[in-house]
């Protein structure tokens, strides 16, 4: 990963994005959204510190056009979500394995 | 399409190497969705200067320069004034912590603030120098524990009500100055607009829970931050052109009891203690209820 | 246009004609003046750039440093406890290969309070990665702000430049000076071409954190740079000598042809050997003069061909570090290892004492004597009332 000096610009500066990175591994206790109680108000994508709740489009015949899916790529569990959901559908699960 | 309360564009990446939980990359996250693509940022050490993580990592879709612990306030002046002669259309930004405003950067912040060059300087404030390992700063609160005012045998707790740095900006007749919490996303939002709608200096204080350093869960940041608004601890407020107006005036408060007992930094307070802060709390809120009702009437600086 | 003019204006004179932008300074005794007659340039309107009020010389790189990141040119000017000041932001400047240019009045350190010269604030920078230029006289002082920025912004370069005039002895005294055409500065000197400058929309982070597996790599380009600075210096005497007809190099050889022993200096004191060594010449005496003006990066191959062969060289300082030797007499003697004759260090003129045509002949005829008879001390205050112990 590192870079021999010829690779390097004269001053230094960084381009690549964090999103290279996976972050799965600092995560203890996994969100898990039950989606027959969620109602789509998005504030668990809105408070996430992570950016690891996107807004995608619901599956065929869902309630909502909208639903918040959790990305387990950069996740770090920290429940902000299940505690801050109005509705308590966010469980938060122990992973029982490392990734 | 579900209506969401803020932008859906993101300008912070995912994968950044801020603590689970943490109040600063939110802050940062509804900020940049104010300021979109045009924001520049100047950020100091502080954790901000981690988050983005080591090169060649970064965690933004705008440009960060990074500076030593003092300057931001002149880096902000001399990228304002630098690309003003560029011909470049940018909106400067400093981030720095509590520690980087309220204590070593103080005077340049003083400085670019008197001058009066165009930025928004943001402190995000998570009450002591975090990420150094959470030493006491000017603006940690009175009675809390920091890993320099340890609770002994002879010696505990922060001492002394912490700095009031909308106070210290307001003396300055600065444009705009206001506080902000990512508990209120909406609030803050709006004042990142507001402040990017105004020439010259502007200044948002942000507090931002930080769950290793205060003590508190890490599902806990929101709530904390609520509390912090319901308690009158951090009122929610802003000041513009020496016009005070409170943003959020809860229809019901809560003790300060219940923000202080959900953090270990203040495990230990004495039932007086509590006293003294509840009657602190009350009389500023008075205070700035006053001051809203007063600045009605003209500019109270 | 010949004009008469203080070390100081000089200066100004050299950072109007570079067309820096941003001028952000705060005023310290004896730099002053040169912030003053910018602040007169810009408010007749006879120089296009901003000026900012900065409350600190700390804050004046931190802004200079930002601002440059930009893609505009800056300029700044300090002295002694400001320099000082500055140091942390100095580092930052040459870290971020950003070729600031600074015009520093050297002055000595208190306490005690000292408002005149000695090179103990630059030599005390020699580490942060500047270029360093030390000017002999007024021409020099103005030359040396556009060559400065010349060297500096050259893609091989990138490295801020500090460009030096002593305290009152050039700085407010003055001299006949010709200043530069702006057409032929402006041909001289292209607009700044920054290759990373912070542009708004394009995500870049400036100056992150550096793990240990990459840190190396990147001090490795800074040190490559200071090295092919030397090259760049030279075109830039070369088309400098083209352009205005004024001839510089990293070290100046004076009377070195036929000389046994030589003086090494920097400076305006240079100025005074120069008349000693024209005098003592005449009555048959073989000394030569090695002036160094550029004292990083060193120009260590070029005081090895000057010296080598010298039967003793006395290099005078007019700063000190304390513990060991003047930090020229250092370099100089890490540039003879090996082929070295006697070398004996002098120290000279600190907070602004004088130093006399009487205390060079002195200095000559001593290291005449080492010549002879071999090295007595390493290393001598001169004119130090009481002697040395």
């Amino acid at each position: 990963m590192p870079y021999p000096w010829q690779e390097l610009e004269e001053a230094p500066i960084a381009r690549v994005p964090t999103s290279e990175i996976k972050r799965s591994s600092w995560r203890t206790m996994r969100p898990v959204i039950d989606y027959d109680r969620c109602i789509s108000c998005m504030i668990c994508w809105k408070f996430c510190p992570d950016v690891a709740i996107r807004i995608e489009k619901a599956p065929e015949g869902h309630k909502y056009d909208e639903i918040p899916v959790i990305d387990y790529d950069y996740c770090k569990g920290c429940g902000i979500c299940a505690n801050e959901c109005p509705v308590k559908c966010i469980t938060m699960e122990r992973e029982e394995v490392g990734p | 399409m579900v209506k969401t309360s803020l932008p859906r564009e993101e300008y912070l990446i995912s994968g950044h190497f801020a603590c689970p939980g943490c109040g600063a990359a939110l802050s940062m996250r509804i900020a940049l969705k104010a300021l979109g693509k045009k924001a520049v940022l100047s950020i100091p050490a502080c954790c901000w200067a981690v988050i983005p993580g080591p090169f060649p990592y970064r965690n933004l879709e705008v440009p960060l320069l990074y500076t030593a612990f003092e300057v931001t306030g002149a880096s902000v002046s001399g990228l304002s004034e630098g690309f003003k002669a560029m011909g470049e259309d940018a909106i400067v930004v400093g981030w720095a912590g509590d520690g980087g405003t309220a204590d070593i950067g103080l005077q340049s912040l003083s400085a670019a603030v008197e001058r009066g060059h165009d930025f928004i300087y943001v402190m995000y404030d998570n009450e002591a120098y975090m990420n150094t390992g959470i030493q006491r700063s000017s603006a940690t609160p009175e009675y809390a524990w920091t890993t320099t005012t340890p609770v002994g045998k002879r010696e505990f707790w922060k001492k002394g009500w912490k700095k009031d740095m909308v106070g210290i900006m307001v003396a300055h007749r600065i444009p705009y100055a206001a506080t902000a919490t990512p508990a209120f996303p909406e609030d803050m939002y709006r004042k990142f607009k507001k402040a990017a709608s105004i020439k010259g200096p502007k200044f948002i204080h942000i507090l931002s829970p930080c769950p290793p350093g205060w003590r508190f869960p890490e599902e806990k940041t929101i709530e904390v931050a609520r509390k912090a608004v319901l308690s009158k601890v951090f009122p929610l407020y802003e000041v513009e052109n020496g016009r005070w107006r409170v943003t959020f005036k809860p229809a019901r408060f809560i003790p300060v009891e219940e923000y202080l007992r959900m953090q270990g930094r203040f495990r230990y307070l004495p039932e007086d203690a509590v006293r003294y802060v509840q009657e602190t709390v009350d009389r500023e809120w008075e205070r700035l209820l006053r001051k809203e009702e007063l600045s009605k009437e003209g500019p109270i600086w | 246009m010949k004009a008469v003019l203080t070390g100081n204006e000089s200066a100004a004179w050299g950072a109007r004609l570079s067309r820096p932008k941003i001028v952000a300074a705060y005023p310290i005794t004896p730099q002053t003046t040169i912030v003053e007659k910018i602040a007169d340039f810009i408010a007749n309107g006879e120089m296009d750039a901003t000026m900012i009020h900065v409350e600190s010389e700390h804050s004046a790189m931190a802004t200079c440093i930002s601002a440059e990141a930009t893609g505009v040119r800056t300029y700044t000017a300090t002295s002694s406890q400001g320099l000082a000041l500055m140091h942390e932001m100095l580092i930052w400047a040459a870290g971020a290969r950003l070729p600031i240019v600074m015009s520093v009045v050297n002055r000595a350190f208190a306490p005690p309070w000292s408002i005149w010269s000695d090179h103990m604030d630059t030599v005390a920078e020699r580490d942060t990665g500047w270029l360093q230029f030390y000017a002999e006289n007024n021409q020099e002082t103005l030359d040396s702000v556009i060559l400065a920025y010349r060297i500096a912004e050259d893609r091989d370069v990138l490295l801020p430049a500090m460009v030096t005039e002593e305290a009152f002895i050039l700085s407010h005294t003055v001299e006949p000076v010709e200043i530069p055409d702006q057409g032929a500065v402006d041909d001289y000197l292209p607009p700044l071409d920054l290759p990373h400058r912070l542009r708004p929309g394009e995500p870049v982070g400036y100056g992150s954190l550096m793990m240990p597996d990459q840190y190396m790599e990147i001090r490795y380009r800074m040190a490559r740079a200071m090295r092919r600075a030397r090259r760049v210096e030279e075109k830039a005497y070369e088309d400098f000598w083209d352009t205005f007809g004024r001839l510089y190099a990293p070290v100046e050889e004076y009377k070195m042809d036929g000389a046994d022993v030589a003086l090494v200096i920097m400076g305006s004191i240079a100025s005074t050997a120069k008349d000693v060594v024209d005098s003592l010449r005449e009555r048959g005496r073989k000394v030569g003069l090695l002036r160094i003006r550029t004292f990083r990066p060193f120009p260590a191959e070029e005081v090895r061909k000057a010296l080598s062969s010298m039967d003793a060289v006395a290099v005078l300082d007019r700063s000190y570090t304390f513990g060991h030797l003047g930090a020229l007499a250092t370099e100089v003697r890490s540039a003879l290892y090996g082929s070295s004759p006697p070398i004996k260090n002098y120290i000279v003129g600190l907070g602004g004492r004088d130093v006399r045509v009487r205390d060079l002949e002195w200095i000559v005829s001593d290291i005449e004597k080492v010549a002879k008879e071999g090295l007595d001390r390493e290393i001598t205050w001169v004119n130090l009332r009481g002697g040395e112990e």
